[in-house]
């Protein structure tokens, strides 16, 4: 940003000097800059505005109300933090709250360990790394909706493939077991395809992070003698950390996030044993039709992702600067 | 290791042998993943017995029912009455009879697909070029608060999209863009900008002012100098965003399942909703799959290049 305006215009009004229809050009190029700047930059601002930000201020506005969107005619009584209060001390939010939590926790360290281990493998360059490498990615680019909701299917415990081939490998009988039906199974059948889904992601990143490490240190350690073991954990992982934590936060926000899958794989169910953040604030805004409540607690979830993302980033300028 | 001298590689080349390796472990893993996606397109070739037979079959004789069952809405008949129509017109006809049904009209899947199709490409069309627009603003003129507005802008993604929804479903029904074609384009537009004006201001960053400079000592007045010297610089980086803002929007469900439900509905949402007698018709909902996966599939074989720049480069601009 060292290039202000005001330079371009002192350079074209130095050219304009050259150019003939001189006293013309002098405005419009004098104009034209911050015409230019305004009129590419007020349409994206327009739109943001109408349906990002004034959204986001109406939630924050009917947080503090008992507005319920099934009776928009009923009067809209402002109710302080009440909404706030309730939200805070209720016993199945934070129930979801820890659901959510688990969820990610289980998620990100599958697809942090399985795709750092497929970069660091495809980094070894084998032949035709690069067409196996585009293979791998094919499922982070598919719809988690319309994809989760065929895994219902292959979850099936009499006819799915997923039952047949854990018992084509184990002698489980496939109709012994339901991975969504059962309370203990089906948290894990949410895991198992987000990292089936996810994984890629998270090796993507990691595989720039590897390639960012310039050979001359591996070269280094070797003229030193390190060995392979000693090369990995004091080269390859602290010099590939800030990628893996930075797909660690990419992956953190969207999985708190989580709805699709869950929503179509689960329900929430069976129970409430799936029942993340975004299934309750759905159960409560679109069901219960409590929308002042719901928005409190959109609320509350928007500062604590933001809040934890801002920690978690210092924590990795702290790593990057190392 | 110890042979570091004799080998013509690098020292840091892996030996052969740990290459092999390491590419048997990672087509095994390829191979893996893929089954869930081959078997969607086995179970959209079979017919609805064969799909929920025991064992799973891997051998059978492939039919078109589930994609005929896709496609139509069928009722059940006497065999009497199936007997008196006139011959089958053509496959599905034929399959359907076979079954004791007659055709009774189209289904929603290809106007659901059709929606899918205009929202997304909409919606990229106008992220994109939206978003060209201000990141040139916000990369060449100092724009008050730029980096602040870029940030928030960018950060209300971190909101789950039911809570955004909240707003949203009050907003447009106050407006009358519930469930309209319009409402998800722009809807989807304003999601995708921050991110494609953040992408594309780091590639318009790249390019050297020099360039546009030049064009304009040699008469070019700015806005040629953006269109005959920056766009086609950065047809990569526009390229890539676009991929992006098109894979979000083709595969939204959140958003369309809350704000849309008849005519503006996409295909995320009405394909789980495909059923037929008895339960779900997994043939059909593996067809309508297949279907909806395909132009992603195509997508990010031919444009992987592309693909793969935008995720790293988002990656390692952050």
């Amino acid at each position: 940003m060292t290039d202000a305006p005001s330079t371009i215009a002192e350079r074209s009004a130095d050219m304009l000097a050259r150019s003939t229809p001189a006293s013309i050009a002098v405005r419009v190029r004098g104009l034209s800059d911050r015409v230019i700047a305004w009129l590419f930059i007020t349409p994206t601002i327009a739109l943001l505005l109408a349906i990002n930000i004034f959204p986001l201020i109406w939630a924050v506005y009917l947080s503090f109300t008992n507005f319920r969107a099934n009776r928009p005619n009923a009067e809209i009584e402002g109710v302080g933090l009440r909404n706030y209060q309730r939200v805070l001390n209720d016993a199945d939010i934070w129930i979801a709250m820890q659901t959510t939590a688990h969820f990610v926790f289980w998620t990100i360290l599958l697809q942090t360990v399985i795709g750092f281990a497929l970069a660091y493998l495809i980094d070894r360059k084998f032949r035709g790394h690069a067409f196996w490498t585009t293979v791998i990615l094919i499922p982070m680019m598919l719809s988690p909706a319309v994809v989760g909701n065929f895994w219902r299917f292959l979850y099936q415990p009499q006819i799915g493939l997923f039952n047949y081939i854990v018992s084509y490998f184990t002698g489980i009988p496939p109709s012994s077991f339901e991975m969504l039906g059962s309370v203990t199974l089906a948290p894990w059948a949410i895991i198992i395809v987000d990292t089936w889904m996810w994984t890629p992601y998270v090796m993507l990143i990691c595989l720039a992070g590897l390639r960012s490490i310039p050979d001359y240190i591996y070269e280094a350690a070797e003229v030193d003698r390190a060995s392979a073991w000693r090369q990995f954990w004091s080269i390859t992982v602290p010099m590939a950390l800030p990628f893996i934590m930075l797909a660690v936060l990419f992956r953190g926000i969207e999985n708190f996030k989580m709805f699709d899958m869950v929503i179509l794989l689960t329900g929430g169910g069976p129970g409430s044993t799936t029942e993340v953040a975004s299934i309750t604030l759905k159960r409560e805004a679109f069901e219960s039709w409590l929308t002042g409540r719901s928005s409190a607690f959109a609320i509350i979830l928007f500062v604590a992702v933001f809040g934890l993302a801002n920690i978690y980033v210092k924590a990795l300028n702290k790593v990057k600067q190392r | 290791m110890s042979s570091v001298n004799t080998t013509a590689h690098s020292v840091v080349e892996p030996t052969p042998t740990a290459k092999r390796i390491a590419g048997a472990i990672v087509i095994l893993y390829a191979l893996v993943t893929m089954v869930p996606l081959a078997w969607i397109f086995l179970t959209s070739i079979k017919s609805p017995p064969d799909s929920i037979s025991y064992p799973p079959k891997i051998v059978f004789t492939p039919t078109l029912e589930g994609y005929c069952n896709l496609f139509t809405t069928r009722t059940r008949q006497t065999p009497d009455y199936i007997q008196s129509l006139p011959r089958p017109t053509g496959t599905c006809d034929e399959i359907t009879r076979g079954r004791n049904m007659v055709i009774a009209g189209r289904s929603n899947y290809w106007p659901r697909f059709g929606n899918s199709l205009l929202i997304a490409f909409g919606s990229t069309f106008l992220a994109v070029s939206l978003g060209t627009l201000a990141a040139y603003g916000f990369s060449r003129f100092r724009v008050p608060l730029a980096d602040d507005l870029l940030f928030f802008i960018l950060s209300t993604r971190m909101m789950p999209p039911i809570a955004v929804a909240i707003p949203i479903y009050l907003m447009y029904r106050q407006f009358g863009l519930s469930d309209t074609a319009l409402g998800m384009i722009l809807l989807y537009t304003a999601v995708n900008v921050s991110l494609a004006v953040w992408l594309l201001k780091g590639f318009i960053d790249e390019i050297p002012r020099e360039y546009e400079e030049a064009a304009m000592i040699d008469g070019y007045t700015r806005l040629q100098a953006f269109r005959k010297v920056v766009l086609p610089q950065a047809t990569t980086g526009i390229a890539a965003t676009a991929i992006f803002c098109l894979i979000f929007a083709w595969n939204e469900y959140a958003f369309a399942v809350l704000l849309t439900s008849g005519s503006a509905q996409t295909a995320p949402p009405f394909i789980p909703t495909i059923i037929g007698e008895g339960g779900q018709d997994w043939p059909a909902v593996a067809a309508g799959t297949t279907i909806f996966l395909v132009p992603i599939l195509v997508f990010t074989i031919v444009l992987r290049k592309q693909l793969l720049r935008g995720i790293t480069f988002g990656a390692v601009r952050k």
